[in-house]
């Protein structure tokens, strides 16, 4: 490699973002940008991973066997997920043990969501369809992101998400089309998954510390209020469609822009999750940490097996 | 934490018959046997492909991306490998 100094190793790599050059695993990088990176792409792994236990704890009790079915493929499109996403954390030289031995520690975050219970069958409805659709409007641009791998799984997981977001719309449909009393329940499901899932999209902007690097990096192309004003402005309209009410009485449309503005959000529960104290935060990373001591022995099996092959092959 | 970590594999799928295999991503597994199962459930879960192959990724020799100039400048170099370079008379067709 020729003797290139920092400085201009660093206009080159921003010279390469600002011309939508994708970056690709071995070339230079800042380590910074690598650093942001590893630390998103595996919040987003763990999110994927841990936000399968809130669905399944309803697999075993859905409705029917084509609402099973359904859950138990959209639980396990989680899972792929999470593992494109560790893999492209490796790619950045991230352990993938480490990884996530972080998220066991709590030294890692995902996202504040999954820490919320689900009480009713209706809440599979409430996070299909919000929880899933906020994702998407996260996700969406990131299969634009400057880095190769991590755009490339996005494009994987969006083809996949809105699945996820149908079938979630459907059983909500199908619950505030019934009786009273399921309608009822899909509302109760909206009024407590509404505002979490605005928090979905973090901070405010003004509060937001790392949004202007990313933005520069390309890592990230909108800020956290434009996801979420397009999030409410698409979702306002659904919830109407279906009879159910969003939980705000301040919300106010704007003729001007069209777009629907949201009262405060309590931003205060937002940081008390985060930190730790959400009611199910810890119910989460103990089933984590119990699966992955419950699997040792099966796959350290699997690797005495491995290697019980590779030796009869050779002999 | 486990003593011995599987190793990381890439994945390669053919979609259907008549095109390459093409890369995909990663995973983790420990032999190439189980690399290919679990190639099927992360990567084809929706009829993305017909063929899968799996190569550990430690066995994978990559060019270095600062060697790309050196590399691939003397292809750009050398218009005269297009059809475009060359003039052709008006009136002559099938060429
Ligand atoms: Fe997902
Ligand atoms: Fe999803």
């Amino acid at each position: 490699m020729n003797e290139l100094s920092i400085d201009k190793l660093k206009s080159r790599f921003q010279e390469k973002i600002d011309n939508d050059i994708k970056i690709e695993p071995n070339d230079w990088m800042p380590d910074d940008y690598r650093q942001t990176l590893i630390r998103q792409i595996s919040q987003h792994a763990h999110s994927e991973i841990v936000g399968m236990l809130p669905e399944g704890n309803w697999i075993t009790r859905a409705p029917n066997l084509r609402r099973k079915a359904v859950l138990l493929a959209k639980v396990q499109d989680e899972a792929g997920h999470g593992l494109y996403l560790y893999s492209a954390a490796e790619t950045l030289g991230a352990d993938r043990e480490e990884t996530i031995d972080d998220l066991h520690t709590g030294k890692a975050k995902y996202s504040s969501i999954f820490n919320y219970p689900t009480l009713t069958w209706a809440d599979m409805g409430a996070i299909g369809w919000l929880v899933d659709g906020a994702a998407i409007m996260n996700q969406v641009p990131l299969c634009r992101c400057s880095y190769g791998p991590y755009a490339r799984a996005m494009v994987r997981v969006c083809k996949e998400e809105s699945f996820h977001q149908r079938q979630g719309f459907e059983i909500m449909s199908t619950l505030a089309n019934g009786s009273p009393e399921q309608k009822a329940m899909a509302q109760d499901a909206l009024n407590r998954f509404w505002w979490p899932a605005l928090m979905m999209f973090g901070p405010n902007d003004a509060e937001s510390k790392h949004t202007e690097q990313s933005m520069r990096w390309k890592i990230k192309r909108n800020t956290n209020d434009e996801l979420r004003q397009q999030f409410i402005d698409v979702t306002v309209p659904q919830a109407a469609m279906i009879g159910l009410t969003i939980p705000d009485k301040d919300m106010q449309f704007n003729e001007d822009t069209g777009n629907y503005i949201h009262g405060p959000i309590n931003w205060d529960e937002f940081w008390e999750v985060v930190k730790g104290n959400g009611p199910c935060n810890k119910d989460r990373i103990d089933v984590r940490r119990r699966a992955k001591e419950n699997g040792e022995w099966v796959r350290e099996a699997a690797n005495a097996y491995a290697e019980k092959r590779a030796r009869r092959k050779s002999a | 934490m486990s003593k011995k970590e599987w190793p990381l594999w890439e994945v390669f799928i053919r979609s259907k018959a008549g095109l390459n295999h093409k890369h995909v991503g990663s995973l983790r597994a420990a032999d190439a046997k189980m690399a290919v199962v679990n190639a099927r459930d992360v990567y084809t879960r929706r009829s993305e492909g017909i063929s899968i192959w799996v190569v550990e990724s430690k066995d994978v020799y990559a060019s270095d991306p600062s060697d790309a100039d050196s590399l691939f400048e003397p292809a750009d170099s050398k218009i005269y490998r297009h059809p475009t370079f060359y003039d052709v008379p008006d009136g002559i067709s099938h060429m």
